[in-house]
């Protein structure tokens, strides 16, 4: 099991997967925009995405739990 | 002489504006969003009018609203700073319709500029060199090819409507060119402008040279000098320096000239920036656009010139006659303290715990925020601009060591440490760096 987790205060821009997907180590799983630059939220494991805590629009913290691979 | 101004932005080039509108015995009016209720040029300012939520649209980019806020405080001018408005003509076409004066040049003017490509051509036809590129807006991928096989790889893709950096890309192949096309594309589109997308010759080793020009009420256009800004991390600029290390002055003398000319194609009023880049080997250079507006690294053209360029656009957009000095003495450079990694560059918005500016001789810093306010992840991650005045080059890198060294900052990552590492290394100090430098630096 990986915990994806924020590294910065940012805005969900876009959110690329949904709970159940099926994902590989390098996929693109959301966006964040912070300070007008796009950050891209990559998963570094395979697996299925077994949780989702964003939602784009969301303003997340930094550490702030994204995704739950597992 | 209008007597008020209300500053159509935030942070500290609000701050910075609002000081010399206050110095000439005007009236300063701020106006800010939710994010922002805190910050200095709030409190600094004669009167400061809420705007609404943090988000740009509904607050600094909602003209609506700021006119509104220019009614209902009696502000009699508009000072739009960088970004945000400055170079949106509709916006300032609504500021003249209204009555208000617009600080800057007319709207006409920032149209024929901001559009790159129209920029382009109206440069080449006043003689001023510009890079191959593409005449036309290039409207899909296929276009894309075809121009990038005309004009020779590596390309430069950028948006027409774009600035600071945003949605450029670099082509060195057909691969390349689809992802920076598709990357300029969605830029276009989400931060505004037209979707209109260049092409453009990329010199793979230059510098970025601008030079400052004045459009004065008389008709006439001057030239204060030139600024390097080579210095660039996601070819937005970190360092600016003048005069520029990496230019003889025969050179010089021909980017102030065709600036000047470039000023007077477009009856240029106000302060403006011509961009160029220049490789540096051939000591050649070409166009590359023109900011129709206040520039964040003007600081260091006004510590070689002594002339506050802020006060010039006020008196030139008041119709008063100004004889700005053109001579230059000494060196000068900025440093951007952004709130991002030293390392990576990614930003690190955060509440600010310990906030020392440095001072001494020839030192000046330009803040946006003091000890106890939020950075936070809405606008751009600038938060101040240490600047350095030395007799020469060398005075101003042994300034900047000290007062990049006495700069405390605790709470937001900052790129501090970054500044540091430049300024001991040989590159930078040596003076013949090039755009390149940072990824070098990072490699």
């Amino acid at each position: 099991m990986a915990e994806v987790r924020a590294e910065m205060v940012a805005n969900v821009w876009k959110v690329l997967v949904a709970q159940g997907d099926t994902v590989e180590d390098g996929d693109t799983l959301v966006i964040l925009e912070s300070m007008k630059m796009e950050i891209p939220v990559i998963a570094e494991d395979d697996g299925v995405i077994t949780e989702l805590k964003v939602a784009e629009g969301d303003v997340i913290q930094e550490g702030d739990l994204i995704a739950v691979i597992d | 002489m209008f007597e008020s101004v209300l500053v159509a932005n935030r942070g500290e080039i609000a701050r910075r504006i609002i000081r010399t509108v206050q110095r000439m015995g005007l009236r300063a009016i701020a106006v800010y969003s939710e994010a922002d209720a805190d910050l200095p040029f709030v409190r600094e300012a004669d009167e400061a009018i809420p705007l609404g939520p943090a988000n740009p649209a509904q607050s600094y980019l909602d003209a609506a609203k700021v006119l509104e806020a220019a009614r209902v405080s009696g502000a009699q001018a508009v000072h739009p700073g960088y970004g945000f408005f400055s170079e949106n003509a509709g916006f300032a076409r609504a500021v003249i319709d209204a009555g208000l004066t617009w600080i800057g040049p007319s709207p006409e003017a920032i149209e024929q500029m901001g559009d790159k490509i129209n920029a382009r051509n109206l440069m080449e036809a006043a003689g001023v060199p510009v890079a191959a590129g593409t005449r036309e807006p290039v409207t899909d991928l296929e276009e894309a090819v075809a121009a990038a096989a005309g004009i020779g790889y590596p390309v430069m893709v950028k948006t027409a409507g774009g600035g600071g950096g945003i949605g450029m890309g670099v082509a060195h192949d057909e691969a390349g060119l689809a992802k920076a096309f598709e990357q300029a594309s969605r830029a276009a589109s989400r931060f505004g402008g037209t979707s209109a997308i260049l092409l453009e010759r990329y010199i793979e080793r230059a510098r970025h040279v601008e030079v400052q020009i004045l459009g004065l009420a008389d008709g006439t256009v001057v030239a204060l000098g030139e600024r390097d800004c080579s210095v660039q991390r996601r070819h937005q600029k970190v360092v600016e320096e003048t005069p520029s290390p990496g230019i003889t002055q025969e050179l010089r003398e021909r980017m102030l000239a065709a600036a000047v000319r470039a000023g007077e194609a477009v009856g240029y009023l106000g302060a403006g920036t011509v961009e160029c880049l220049v490789d540096a080997d051939k000591q050649d250079f070409v166009f590359l656009e023109m900011n129709t507006r206040l520039q964040v690294e003007h600081p260091v053209t006004e510590l070689v010139t002594g002339v506050d360029l802020v006060e010039q656009q006020l008196l030139i957009a008041a119709g008063e006659k100004t004889a700005p000095s053109v001579a230059v003495r000494g060196h000068a450079i900025e440093f951007r303290v952004y709130a991002e990694d030293p390392k990576r560059f990614f930003p690190g918005p955060g509440t600010i715990d310990v906030w020392v500016e440095p001072s001494g001789e020839g030192v000046r810093v330009d803040s946006g925020y003091a000890e106890g306010n939020t950075v936070t992840p809405f606008y751009d991650p600038l938060m101040a601009k240490l600047c350095v005045f030395g007799r020469t080059r060398a005075e101003a890198l042994e300034r900047a060591r000290a007062a990049v060294a006495d700069f405390k900052v605790v709470g937001p990552k900052n790129n501090l440490p970054f500044c540091a590492e430049l300024l001991e290394h040989p590159e930078f100090v040596g003076g013949g760096y090039d755009t390149g430098l940072v990824a070098r630096m990072r490699a």
